[in-house]
């Protein structure tokens, strides 16, 4: 099985990769060699359209469709952008991925440049991660010195500076075009669209924002070529794909794995996550970052029409919102029996209420109101019409918001309440209970 | 003539209307009127950039266009989304479109402190109006309002944070009409709040035009606080002149008394000319001004009577069309109604009318 293979984290191991001599004998920067001397920037667009690389951020938008999109009008530069401001809670492996290996992202992000013909690129970092803009600037410098960066790269005549920006810590900021306001030194409120980046991005010119890992793909498609891509997977899912587990399993992190994969191997094998931890059993899962529908176990494993479900694009958004979820970014939060859901996802609320950039009014003042109605059911304050409540409110903000991020706020709670119904009646009718700590629900102690 | 931009064809609310290409459905929806227009809170055509945020004139495009006649999946901005050649769109006939604003209504309401009573700006405010005709008559948010602290921004612009609907049109007036902009918007979510740089105050000769644009009582004229209510006084139309702007402005009388004095607005609340704070504030004597004649005032407005009383008629036909949809007629088929002219002529009738007519002249002649 081609389960093994390896595009991103083949040399994660190798003591010293993070420097660049041990990232070049590696093999590293051999990409940026071949497409800069051998080939066009319409092949390399060429090549990831093959690969059929879907982007890596969330919406899983493919990525050759995204570059050839970008407009390109004479005498205006165009920009990239790479989205590192990763900040879903639950998701982790832009940072891993960075840390680990910050030449591999300087290698993607020289090749994408070039394909598209940008002369000055971003690496947008969330500005928790200080210590990883400076690795990053560590080996620019580094790059820069070999002749990978800089005036006329390879003697090619093709320039690039790559600039690391800190971003201010905001989860808003991550949607593409908030981060362009954020990187253009506004107040980082998403822009109404249209104009899309790809016609007026980063300074009003053409810009095209991808996420850290999908740019990390891309040497491996110009090394091997985009068909030879496209064959790992299942269907329109090609490629691996970086999944940060946590939660309660045995050997929670970061793993590489090839999109196709059935989930329960994925769970259960000692290869990958081990299972849950002993004595408990898995009671819900969230398969791709805080955003995406929760699923309980028995959905998760199989889908509505009872096949199996493969850690794939399509197979996780198998049923739709009623009974399936979406494969996100990646960020995947197992729960045993003792989560309470209710508290989960008032968590989660309190989350998007804290996150929320306060532009438009469905998602400004209905994340604040769903938090504080998870908070009064969660103490035991409920009434059994805040359940319907929080449904009807979830329904007003999804789809007439600006960004995403009212979606992303509305889907965790009416997805809770779509298949944890009984546990937040649960909380109504036994306020004494569920508030006590080491409250039974379902012949299991609730922890929360 | 060559120069001239095509037309296309958009039908809003089953009204149709050439427009010229890059127009938005919004400015579409408002040249046909006010019965097709969605309604904006935070859209101001002067005022470039505006739009988007408020959620207000959410609409539905049944036909993208006549090339693509395909649905779009999602509820769109009108004032921010371009109109195309055969475009089709539903506002007030969409029960979506009704539902999904009466969710940004009661967006809108739950962290208001609905303190119209006191407030100055109510009778022209425009939440009063986007509430009274969109949303629905009952609350369900039980829980503790979001509050801010009281903050001082000047002399002579009363900032009232709690009422505030966060819709950027000051941001974007200080923007376009000052020269530097000191207050803005800090904070993020529910907490984001209108603020100036580190306890600043407004400066400039053009700040005072933030009243005006402000929907709500967020930023009121501190020259004119609590002073009338916005009915009990007659606008007037003035003008003078000005080195700084234009001098065309309302001058509001209060029986002989300038209480206060605004720019001119149109149809849909937004300003004509922009004035100055000279204008504004300080000229409030009748002698400063030119008098023009008493303003036009719609028959719909608040100082007209009845707005919200029986003849408020302003979407007669989308009423219409809601009742013949959702009532059932009278079934006048029993048998007592068929007889009524029967029983209006008989003797028991007229009996009883007379009695009720001496109950009722009894009950005159008590008061």
């Amino acid at each position: 099985m081609a389960n093994d293979i390896k595009i991103l984290t083949e040399h994660i191991n190798i003591p010293g990769i993070e420097t660049f001599e041990v990232y070049r004998k590696a093999g590293g920067y051999n990409a940026v060699e071949k497409a800069i001397k051998k080939m066009s920037p319409d092949e390399i667009v060429e090549e990831v359209k093959k690969s059929g690389i879907r982007g890596r951020g969330g919406a899983g938008f493919p990525m050759g469709m995204k570059w050839s999109f970008l407009a390109k009008p004479e005498g205006v530069p165009r920009y990239l952008v790479c989205n590192a401001d990763e900040s879903e809670p639950g998701t982790f492996k832009d940072h891993y991925l960075m840390k680990n290996l910050p030449h591999l992202l300087i290698e993607g992000m020289i090749v994408s440049s070039f394909a598209l013909g940008a002369n000055k690129s971003f690496i947008y970092v969330r500005g928790e991660l200080m210590y990883v803009v400076r690795i990053l600037e560590k080996a620019i410098e580094e790059a820069k010195a070999a002749g990978f960066l800089g005036k006329n790269i390879l003697g090619s005549g093709y320039d690039l500076e790559l600039v690391v920006q800190p971003g201010g810590g905001a989860y808003i900021c991550g949607e593409e075009t908030a981060l362009l306001e954020s990187l253009e030194g506004k107040r980082g409120n998403p822009r109404n669209k249209p104009p899309f980046p790809a016609v007026k991005g980063l300074y009003q010119s053409p810009t095209v924002v991808n996420n850290v890992e999908s740019i990390a793909n891309t040497p491996w498609v110009i090394n091997h070529g985009g068909e030879e891509y496209a064959k790992i997977g299942i269907g329109r899912s090609t490629g691996t794909k970086l999944i940060s587990a946590s939660g309660h399993i045995k050997n929670p992190g970061v793993y590489e794995i090839t999109l196709g994969l059935p989930v329960d191997e994925f769970m259960n094998s000692d290869q990958y996550l081990g299972g849950i931890r002993d004595g408990h059993y898995l009671k819900a899962v969230v398969a791709g970052g805080s955003s995406v529908p929760i699923l309980p176990a028995n959905l998760f494993y199989k889908t509505a029409n009872g096949e199996d479900r493969l850690m794939s694009y399509e197979s996780l958004s198998d049923g739709g919102f009623p009974t399936g979820t979406m494969l996100g970014s990646g960020g995947f939060i197992a729960m045993d029996e003792t989560t309470c859901i209710v508290r989960n996802t008032w968590n989660f609320s309190r989350f998007y209420h804290h996150e929320s950039c306060g532009q438009c009014s469905p998602c400004r003042e209905g994340t604040g109101w769903m938090e504080k109605v998870l908070h009064r059911i969660e103490h035991g304050h409920g009434t059994m019409s805040d359940i319907d409540l929080l449904v009807d409110v979830a329904k007003k903000i999804e789809g007439n918001t600006i960004c995403p991020l009212g979606d992303a706020a509305a889907w965790p709670v009416a997805s809770a309440i779509r298949h944890f119904r009984d546990e937040f009646e649960w909380h109504i009718n036994h306020p004494n209970e569920a508030t006590k700590p080491g409250a039974v629900y379902m012949g299991a102690e609730i922890l929360a | 003539m060559e120069n001239e931009v095509p037309l296309i064809k958009v039908t809003i609310d089953g009204q149709e209307i050439r427009v010229p290409v890059g127009t938005t459905i919004m400015e579409a929806a408002r040249q046909i009127g006010p019965s097709v227009a969605p309604p904006a809170m935070c859209y101001y055509k002067p005022l470039q950039g505006s739009g988007g945020k408020c959620r207000a004139c959410l609409v539905k495009v049944t036909a993208g266009s006549e090339k693509d006649p395909r649905p779009m999946p999602k509820l769109v901005a009108s004032c921010i989304t371009g109109a195309q050649d055969g475009m089709v769109v539903e506002n007030f006939t969409s029960p979506e479109v009704v539902e999904a604003r009466k969710g940004v209504v009661e967006f809108l309401l739950i962290n208001h402190p609905l303190d119209c009573p006191v407030c100055d700006q109510a009778g022209e405010c425009h939440l009063q109006d986007f509430a009274f005709e969109n949303g629905v008559g009952e609350k369900r948010f039980v829980e503790e309002k979001r509050t801010f602290e009281p903050e001082d921004i000047g002399d002579k612009v009363q900032l009232h944070m709690n009422r505030c609907i966060l819709c950027y049109r000051c941001v974007y007036t200080a923007n376009q009409l000052t020269e530097k902009r000191v207050h803005g918007v800090m904070g993020r979510g529910d907490h984001a709040q209108i603020s100036t740089y580190i306890k600043n105050s407004l400066e400039s000769d053009f700040y005072g035009n933030v009243i005006d644009v402000c929907p709500v009582g967020a930023l009121t004229d501190k020259t004119y606080r609590f002073k009338s209510r916005v009915w009990f006084s007659k606008p007037v139309d003035a003008h003078c002149k000005c080195e700084k702007c234009s001098g065309k402005v309302q001058v509001w009388y209060k029986g002989d008394e300038v209480i206060r004095v605004t720019a001119r607005k149109n149809q849909w609340g937004e300003v004509e000319d922009f004035i100055c704070n000279t204008c504004r504030f300080d000229r409030k004597k009748t002698s400063d001004w030119v008098i023009e004649g008493p303003s036009k005032v719609a028959r719909n407005s608040v100082i007209a009577q009845n707005k919200y009383g029986l003849n408020q008629g302003k979407k007669p036909e989308f009423a219409l069309n809601y009742a013949a949809t959702n009532y059932k007629s009278i079934d006048d088929s029993r048998e007592n109604n068929q007889n009524l002219d029967q029983i209006k002529k008989s003797e028991d009738y007229k009996a009883l009318m007379q009695k009720n007519d001496k109950f009722f002249s009894k009950e005159k002649s008590l008061k």
